[in-house]
């Protein structure tokens, strides 16, 4: 069943992100090339493609957390970006993955493809800190 | 296609090559993501250099209490880190982040305005290591630490042609 309840920040949306599918429960984001996201002339902006992926990395902690039922406050603690090739002038997919998830503490990864799939343009892992909300 | 490939470096990198730090002033910001981003130049030294952003609506992460999304602060560090190595090489040669860590020490609270400072601390042939500090006005109350990164490029890398 997909989880239908995550919805994207406003800067998710400024930039021009959407979910464009589910993998299961978790949501595939979409972000379109345009001129807000470029970098150098004709790529993606490295700042751009964390942003995709830390957009990808929440949406993915949050379906997982909302499988449990309880409503949870999350804060990032940190995050390590992989570069591994340019951002291409078209549409950048990301999906995030919950490795674990503890009580206090979730470990994320997210990557970014484009036309292929199975090649990954740049990769990020994080940790966010989660609290039960009183 | 191939006829169509061009150089596209930004419009701001000087055809010679020769570093000028007025040339980062007036140039960085003016497309793309930096200008959506608002980033504007503040101060630089040899191996320095700071940039800063200004909070808005459109860059928050969480409705409810305004804060940034990290992703934003990402950009100004990837920028700031990236001109103070052009500063420390005296060069504009094209190189491509290969890697950034950023702890997040503090949210940036709603309505302030974040500043992030890069410093290139060591440079060898091919490798920049680089890292940086992003704050709210007072540099040691800082809200993230950044560690990093960049590779230097080939022209044709930079440009598109030998990416694939």
């Amino acid at each position: 069943m997909n989880d239908h309840s995550i919805t994207l920040p406003p800067y998710a949306k400024s930039l021009g992100m959407r979910i464009d599918s589910y993998e299961g429960d978790t949501p595939i984001i979409a972000m379109p090339f345009s001129d807000i996201v470029i970098g150098r002339p004709g790529f993606l902006h490295g700042g751009a493609m964390a942003g995709l992926l830390e957009i990808a990395a929440m949406a993915s902690l949050r379906s997982a957390l909302n499988k449990r039922g309880i409503d949870y406050s999350v804060k990032q603690i940190n995050v390590t970006v992989d570069f591994m090739r340019g951002g291409a002038s078209q549409t950048s997919y990301a999906i995030g993955k919950v490795n674990r998830l503890g009580r206090r503490l979730a470990n994320v990864e997210a990557a970014i493809w484009q036309e292929d799939r199975e090649r990954i343009i740049c990769a990020a892992h994080m940790h966010y800190l989660v609290r039960t909300k009183e | 296609m191939n006829d169509k490939i061009k150089p596209l470096t930004p419009s701001w990198f000087p055809k010679d090559g020769q570093f000028n730090i007025d040339i980062i002033r007036k140039g960085f910001n003016q497309s793309g993501h930096t200008k959506f981003l608002g980033m504007e130049y503040v101060d630089g030294g040899d191996d320095w250099l700071e940039l800063s952003l200004d909070w808005r609506e459109e860059l928050v992460a969480d409705e409810q209490s305004g804060v940034l999304a990290s992703a934003a602060i990402i950009s100004l560090l990837d920028n700031a880190t990236s001109l103070a190595i052009f500063s420390k090489m005296k060069a504009f040669k094209p190189q491509a982040t290969m890697d950034m860590r950023v702890d997040y020490l503090r949210a940036s609270p709603k309505g302030a305005r974040v500043y992030g400072r890069g410093e290139c601390y060591k440079l060898t042939s091919k490798i920049a290591f680089m890292r940086g500090v992003a704050h709210n006005g007072d540099i040691d109350d800082p809200i993230a630490h950044v560690t990093g990164a960049f590779i230097q490029t080939s022209l044709s890398a930079f440009i598109g042609k030998v990416n694939k």
